[in-house]
This record gives structure tokens, C-alpha cells and sequence, in this order.
């Protein structure tokens, strides 16, 4: 039977009519609320393509039936920051030209927020540990760790995001 | 008129100017590519070639990519050739586009047409503006015209933008999340399908529990069939998942083949029938009877295992079929296509959109081949194929476990005399244009008769025996190449090719070398290599790694703790690297520190050059430390990322890369250029940590231990 949840998205009230309380948080993200921002990767919850963050913690939304999920705050790429307004980290991430194919990219800028929400001082290995969670494939770790770095130092010097 | 002998071989492919670019929107330059964006960046350097070439401003430029109604054939983005062979290509065209301008111009103002320059688009004379500009001619000249290779390149010495960075034009979208690849791509009405995929080519699909499979759907879903090819389609993309989740089991086949755990060691090979030929010379009567010496390389099965399943849209109406695809070649899937569905090739349109990076032939044109073939027998419905993360790794086409042996006769003072690489191998040309057929094709009815086996040809570099030949001065080389059809997988082109395993074994045969001449392993290399570009790299990883005489004995006193280099020119053509890696062995390898020397002759992107040069030190150190395709284990092959680990952030070194000054106004490859020297340098490195060497791959904590226990 279908069934309407509400939640809050990037900060606006949303509520999804879905077939079933089950519906992986992930496709009422890109197939109901068209934010295709958050990609897919496995559905197997091995990735980290599809974190978000819900209410300010990073989770993998494959796996994540849209019912827990009821009157909680989730945050997407899309609600990180417009080319407009970039946040620290996107400026980051394109200062250092940190990506290649870019497809594990929303999913690891989500990841580093919430560390670096939790840790504004982190490492380079502690960075590496709280990623650990995401895959890239093309080897664009480096870079990515160094956008991290120099996004943290940013948000000190009291850069807005 | 026969064009000249200077012509790229892209650009006399594809002669007409109008295929290349056009002035048609005011103050735009748009330019068009066969080259398709996997994420090396190659739009942005295209671009930068064209505004350089043309005198416009980067911004004026926007870049089509990979669409057979609309940009040149350039067949795949493969290879490393996209700067070498396309970017020269798309250069000469805008030269010529350039000079057809100015001479139009020199006679409307009845000067010379070496008195006129440009800038930013505007025509100057004797730098003083014009009342031209490349818009305003436009009108009165047609680039309906072929490439003569005749126009006057500008000097690389003049150059202001190629070999600069340049920020990657594809990358903001990707930051922003915005919708990018095609797998975010939706048409109006589409529907969602999942293929229920055919065991192996002549399995028979005997029955489905379509009951079953509806009941797990729990939302309206149809069935197409044909032949062997099953395909739930539906609305709701949630439904459809987990019917195909749960089809997967209910769907009954006989003449199943399941590869054997045997089928995963390379080794399985070498008792394989095989079809030989020899490459160079026949062993010389000099080098018979002397003292040879041999060692024998492995390497298991790699999967791309992109991030993400392959993804493709299809569209049939008014009988035209039209496919959204992220594969790496449109108009060879176009043939391809064409072949399977029985449509003529102008019938078909195959537009190239973004997808996961791919570093060679994955799933991708298998899943527009689904697409396609469930859009045909529902005209006038979109439907979007993507494909299960198992799915991706248990269909898409494997890089072939390779055996590499190599033999050389060493004179008195043990310098290699005679040098032979013995190499087993499958195909690397998996590929629908190479002949191969599509997933989809051997389900359906009728299904195309089994390839012929072939490999990559040496004209294009090689396949198995790509890098096998090494670039030393040895008197006499040859490869011997056995080509074994029968192989437990679907084998295609993975980066690199047979580069990596033959340069992992050139080059620790190398190491092996210079320890019996009891020789620095850089010194012993730099003695048999005359090529001033090749010594050059090797000479200056050295430096950056700080390399020196005593590394030797300074690794053996330091137990368990290694350098280790490795080089080669890719494909013997391209760019050149030479890596070096510093790593810890324990049970198992931590890899430390990198650096990589390269010489990628005009790096046009310099930035985007490193990086590409980086990601493929990060890739084959994934490969080499972790990655095979196994039958072994409880699925009989990889299924996701637990079952096919990779290389974390946290097993990432820290890496340093350099790009050796080049005067050449020519553009090497360098996508895949370090994937054979980062394994041989990670080899040599935990050779000489550990004071055995290690001749198969992936060196996994199970075989380090048994040597360190043997």
C-alpha cells in the first residue's frame, strides 16, 4: 500500500508518496525527489557513492528504507553548496582538481563534511580513515585528501560555508 | 586530390573541416571530437588545443564528443591515443581553419596574409584590429571542405595555453552533484528494465517462476522475452531491482558452464591449446649453447570493476533507434548494434554520455545492447538499463591472467646477448568492433557464430604482446605469443593491456639481472639504455627518490623495508615512466612512498597529464596487491566489492610526479603509462625487502607468507 513519508531535505519539507515504507532512501532521492546528485554505486552498502547525511551523520542511503528516515533532516550534494555558493570543500575540490571520472565524488564531499563537521583539525590519515568508507576507483585519493586538507583550512580561517 | 603524407591519420580519416568545428554561433567556436570524457579530462585539453590553435579565448569554445550523427569517427578513446592521434588531428584542423581565414581576409583587404594575426577571434593587421572576425567571415567561407594538411601550424614556442593548466571543464558539475552521467539521465515515459542475464553463451532458458518474481516486485512489472534474452521492465525502477534481485534465482537454465577454480591461476594456461606465432628473430647461432638464464611471471584475472554498473538509454520511435551509452566507441557500437538488431546504421544514433570511469572495455556496451534490444520490441517507450552491482562484475569482460616468461643469454659479463619473452595469453579484444559479439546478441535468437580469435594487432600496439619487447639495447629480441581461445571469462582490453604483466616481468627480470651482476638495479639499466628520453626518466626518478649507489646494501640491512624501480615507454611509442615505490613488508605490503619521472612529450594539460599518471600508479597498485578475479569462493567469482577488494584511502602512498621538460611539439600517451612500471617498481621493492623474489601476481598476504615460511 502506498504510503506518505515526510522528511526535510536540504533544509525544505518534502512529502513522498512511495509504493512501500521500504523504498531505499537512495531512489526516492533520484527517482521521486529527482535529485540525482547522489549516485548509485552498489546498493550493497559497500561504496559510499550514495552517503548523505541524515540528520548530520553519514549513511549510506542504498540501504536505507525511506521510513527511518520519517521526520529527520537529510542532507544531499545538492545541499552543500551551488556554483554560486560553493561550500569550502566543492572550492576545494576544484582548486585542486581533485577527481577524475567524478562519480564517487558526491558521496565523499558528504563524507568530508561530516568529519570535518566532528574534526576541523583532522589529519591527513585521520581524512584517510573517515574515507576509508568511500571507493574511487580512478586514484584520485591523493588529491582528494589534500582538497580535505586545504578545505579544513579554509573553514578555520572562518571561510562560510 | 591526394592529401599529403603530414595528414594525421585521424584527420585523413575524417577529412572534412566542417566535422572538426564551426563559427556557426557568434563569438562560440564549436568543436567536435570523437573522443569521449572517462574522467581524463581529454574535452578540456581539446579545447585548450583548439583556442591555442585558433587565437580564441578558452571560453568561447564548447566541445561535442562521441556522436555518430555529429562528430568525426575517431573508433574508441582507448589506448592512450586520444592526444597522441586525435588531439594532433583536431590541431591541423583548426590550422587549417585558421589559415582559410586569413587568406579570405588577406584578399579582402589586399594585404599579404602574413601581415594578419589574430586575437581572440579578431582578425588584426599588422596588429592593428580589422573590421573581420572569424564570425563575420564565416558567412563567406565553408569548412565544407577536406584537410590538406598544408596550413602552417603555429610554433609550440609561441604557445600561450597548450601546456598550461587548464581547470577540467567536466569537473564543476561533478562537485555539484549536478545530473552528469547517464545514469541520471531520464526521458519522458521511460521505463526501467534489468536484464535476467544468460549464464554463458548457449545456455537455454528452461523456465521462470514469473509468479514468484512478481510477488517480489510487489508493483506492475512486464516481461520481454526472446530467445535466451529476458528482461523485466517496469515504472517504478525500485520494483524492478528487486524483481531482477529475486529472478536471478527463479529463472531455470541448462547447459550452464561455471569456470572452474582451477581456470583462475594463470598457469592454467600453459596446458591450453594455444595459437602461436613469433615475433622478431629466431634465436642466433651465437646465443645457442651459452649459459642462459629464466624466470617465469604471473598474473590472475583482473575486472575493471568500475565504480558503478554500466548504465545506457534506447529509444525506438518512427523507426530510428536512438542510445544513450557511456562506452568508449559509438560508431563501433553503431556496427555493432547494427549487426544484432538488423537496422541499418543510419537508422541508429549512439550519443556518448558520461559514465564511471571504465579503463577499457566493461560493461558498457553490453548494457546499451540491452537497451537497445528491449527499446525495439517496445517502440516508442524510453527504457533505461542499469545494471546490478553482481551483475557488473560477474558479466563484464575480465583483463586475461597472462604467463610471461623470459629467457635471456647472458655473455661473460652477464649482459643479456639474446632475449626472448615467452608469453600465454587470451584475447585483450573483447571488443564489439573488433569482431566480438554483444551479451544480448548471443541470447537472442539467432546468435552470431563464435569469434574468431584474434588479438590486438602490433600496428595498435599489440594485445598480449603489448611492452613485451623491451627497450634495452639487446642484440636480439623476439616475442613468442600464445594465443589461448578457450578461457573461463569473456577477456577485453584493460588498461594497459598485456603492458602490465610484461613490464612486471621485463623489468623484474631486470632487477634479477643486475643482483646475478651483482650490480645498483638503476646503473645495471642505465648501461643497456641508449635512448637519451628513456635515461632520462629513469635518471630522474632516481634523484626524487633519492636513489643511490648504496640503496642496495642500505634495503638489506633494513629488514623488511624496500625500494624499487620500474620502467618502460608505453607500447615502446608513447609516453615514458619511470616509478620508483618505497614500501614495508610485514605478512603483508604497505606501500610508503612514490615517485614517478615521466615523459609525456607535449603534455598539453600538464595537470591533467599528472593526474592520469597518478591514478594509473593507484590503479595498478590496487591491481598488484589485491586484485584477481576468483572462482574459488562461494559466489565462483566476484560479485561486489568484498568479494573484489580494492585499494582504500588509507593504503593509498603519498606520491610524487614529475613531467621531464620536453621540446617535442608532440603529444606521448600517458593514461597508461605507469601501469606497468608501478608493478615491476612494487615487485622489485618487496624482492628486495624481503631477499626473494616474487614472480606472481596479485602479492597477496597468502603468498608473501608462504615465502617467507618456504
Amino acid at each position: 500500500m502506498s504510503q506518505t513519508i515526510a522528511f526535510t531535505v536540504n533544509g525544505r519539507a518534502v512529502n513522498v508518496t512511495v509504493p512501500h515504507d521500504d523504498t531505499p532512501l537512495l531512489d526516492v532521492l533520484r527517482n521521486h525527489l529527482r535529485l540525482t546528485g547522489t549516485r548509485f554505486g552498489c546498493g550493497l552498502e559497500q561504496c559510499g557513492c550514495c552517503i548523505v547525511l541524515i540528520d548530520g551523520k553519514p549513511e549510506k542511503s542504498c540501504g536505507r528504507g525511506i521510513a527511518s528516515v520519517a521526520g529527520r533532516g537529510v542532507t544531499t550534494i545538492e545541499g552543500l553548496g551551488t556554483p554560486e555558493k560553493p561550500h569550502p570543500l566543492q572550492q576545494a575540490f576544484l582548486e585542486e582538481q581533485a577527481g577524475q571520472c567524478g562519480y564517487c565524488l558526491s558521496g565523499i564531499l558528504i563524507s568530508a563534511k561530516a568529519l570535518l563537521d566532528r574534526n576541523p583539525s583532522p589529519s591527513r590519515a585521520e581524512i584517510a580513515r573517515a574515507l576509508d568508507e568511500n571507493i574511487c576507483r580512478c586514484g584520485a585519493h591523493n588529491r582528494i585528501l589534500r582538497a580535505v586538507e586545504k578545505a579544513a583550512a579554509h573553514l578555520r580561517k572562518g571561510m562560510r560555508p | 586530390m591526394t592529401p599529403p603524407m603530414t595528414l594525421p591519420s585521424v584527420l585523413a580519416d575524417n577529412p572534412r573541416l566542417d566535422r572538426w568545428l564551426n563559427f556557426a554561433t557568434p563569438g562560440k567556436v564549436e568543436l567536435a571530437t570523437g573522443r569521449v570524457e572517462l574522467g581524463q579530462g581529454v574535452l578540456t585539453a581539446m579545447r585548450q588545443i583548439a583556442a591555442e590553435e585558433l587565437d580564441v579565448a578558452l571560453e568561447r569554445i564548447t566541445v561535442r564528443s562521441g556522436d555518430t550523427d555529429r562528430t568525426p569517427n575517431e573508433g574508441y578513446t582507448a589506448g592512450s591515443q586520444s592526444m597522441q592521434a586525435g588531439g594532433i588531428a583536431l590541431r591541423e584542423a583548426c590550422a587549417q581553419a585558421r589559415a582559410l581565414f586569413l587568406d579570405t581576409a588577406a584578399q579582402h583587404l589586399g594585404c599579404a596574409a602574413t601581415e594578419l594575426s589574430v586575437r581572440d577571434g579578431l582578425l588584426l593587421r599588422n596588429g592593428a584590429a580589422t573590421q573581420f572576425d572569424y564570425w563575420s567571415l564565416a558567412q563567406s567561407i565553408s569548412l565544407a571542405r577536406e584537410a590538406t594538411g598544408t596550413a602552417t601550424r603555429k610554433p609550440v614556442a609561441h604557445y600561450t595555453i597548450v601546456g598550461r593548466n587548464a581547470a577540467r571543464i567536466d569537473l564543476p558539475a561533478k562537485v555539484f552533484g549536478e545530473a552528469t552521467f547517464v545514469h541520471d539521465m531520464t526521458l519522458d515515459g521511460m521505463a526501467h528494465a534489468r536484464v535476467v542475464r544468460q549464464p554463458n553463451r548457449g545456455a537455454t532458458l528452461d523456465s521462470i517462476d514469473e509468479a514468484a518474481i512478481r510477488r517480489a516486485a510487489r508493483c506492475q512489472i512486464n516481461f520481454v522475452r526472446d530467445g535466451n534474452f529476458l528482461a523485466i521492465v517496469g515504472e517504478d525502477e525500485t520494483a524492478v531491482e528487486a524483481a531482477a534481485a529475486t529472478a536471478a534465482d527463479r529463472a531455470k537454465w541448462s547447459g550452464v558452464e561455471r569456470p572452474s577454480a582451477l581456470q583462475q591461476e594463470a598457469n592454467w594456461l600453459l596446458q591450453r591449446p594455444s595459437i602461436d606465432r613469433l615475433i622478431g628473430a629466431p634465436q642466433s647461432e651465437s646465443a645457442r649453447g651459452r649459459q642462459s638464464y629464466e624466470a617465469v611471471f604471473t598474473r590472475g584475472h583482473l575486472a575493471h570493476a568500475s565504480i558503478a554498473p554500466s548504465c545506457a538509454l534506447a529509444l525506438y520511435r518512427d523507426g530510428h533507434l536512438t542510445v544513450w551509452t557511456h562506452c568508449q566507441g559509438v560508431f563501433p557500437l553503431r556496427a555493432a548494434l547494427s549487426r544484432m538488431l538488423k537496422l541499418d546504421p543510419s537508422a541508429i544514433s549512439v550519443r556518448h554520455v558520461q559514465g564511471p570511469g571504465c579503463y577499457g572495455h566493461n560493461g558498457a556496451d553490453d548494457a546499451a545492447a540491452d537497451a537497445a534490444a528491449i527499446a525495439l520490441r517496445m517502440p516508442g517507450r524510453p527504457i533505461r538499463v542499469r545494471w546490478r552491482r553482481q551483475e557488473e562484475f560477474a558479466f563484464e569482460p575480465v583483463s586475461p591472467a597472462m604467463v610471461v616468461k623470459v629467457r635471456a643469454t647472458l655473455d661473460a659479463a652477464g649482459h643479456p646477448v639474446d632475449w626472448t619473452t615467452e608469453i600465454w595469453s587470451g584475447t585483450h579484444q573483447g571488443r564489439p568492433g573488433g569482431g566480438a559479439t554483444l551479451l544480448a546478441a548471443e541470447a537472442l535468437p539467432d546468435p552470431p557464430p563464435v569469434p574468431a580469435p584474434t588479438d590486438v594487432p602490433e600496428a595498435a600496439g599489440g594485445g598480449a604482446t603489448r611492452n613485451g619487447e623491451p627497450l634495452y639495447d639487446f642484440p636480439n629480441k623476439r616475442i613468442i605469443h600464445h594465443l589461448v581461445p578457450e578461457m573461463p571469462r569473456r577477456t577485453s582490453a584493460l588498461r594497459s593491456l598485456g603492458a602490465m604483466p610484461n613490464v612486471f616481468a621485463l623489468e623484474s627480470f631486470i632487477d634479477e639481472l643486475a643482483e646475478r651482476a651483482e650490480q645498483d638495479p638503476i646503473a645495471y639499466r642505465l648501461a643497456r639504455l641508449s635512448d637519451p628520453r628513456a635515461r632520462r626518466v629513469i635518471e630522474s626518478a632516481a634523484s626524487m627518490a633519492n636513489w643511490s649507489e648504496s640503496e642496495r646494501r642500505a634495503n638489506r640491512d633494513q629488514a623488511r623495508r624496500g625500494k624499487g624501480i620500474g620502467f618502460a615507454q608505453y607500447k615502446n611509442r608513447a609516453a615514458y615512466a619511470a616509478v620508483i615505490v618505497e614500501l614495508e613488508v610485514e605478512d603483508s605490503i604497505r606501500l610508503v612512498r612514490a615517485w614517478c619521472a615521466a615523459d609525456a612529450g607535449l603534455a598539453v594539460n600538464p595537470d591533467a597529464a599528472i593526474n592520469q599518471l597518478e591514478g594509473g600508479i593507484i590503479q595498478s597498485a590496487s591491481w598488484v596487491l589485491k586484485e584477481q578475479v576468483r572462482f574459488d569462493t562461494q559466489s565462483g567469482g566476484p560479485i561486489d566489492w568484498e568479494t573484489y577488494p580494492v585499494l582504500r584511502f588509507s593504503e593509498v602512498p603519498e606520491i610524487a610526479i614529475e613531467l621531464v621538460e620536453s621540446d617535442s611539439d608532440t603529444p606521448l600517451g600517458i593514461g597508461e603509462a605507469t601501469a606497468g612500471p608501478t608493478a615491476a617498481a612494487i615487485g622489485n621493492a618487496v624482492s628486495r625487502a624481503l631477499g626473494v623474489r616474487m614472480r606472481d601476481l596479485p602479492l597477496t598476504r597468502e603468498r608473501i607468507m608462504a615465502k617467507l615460511l618456504a
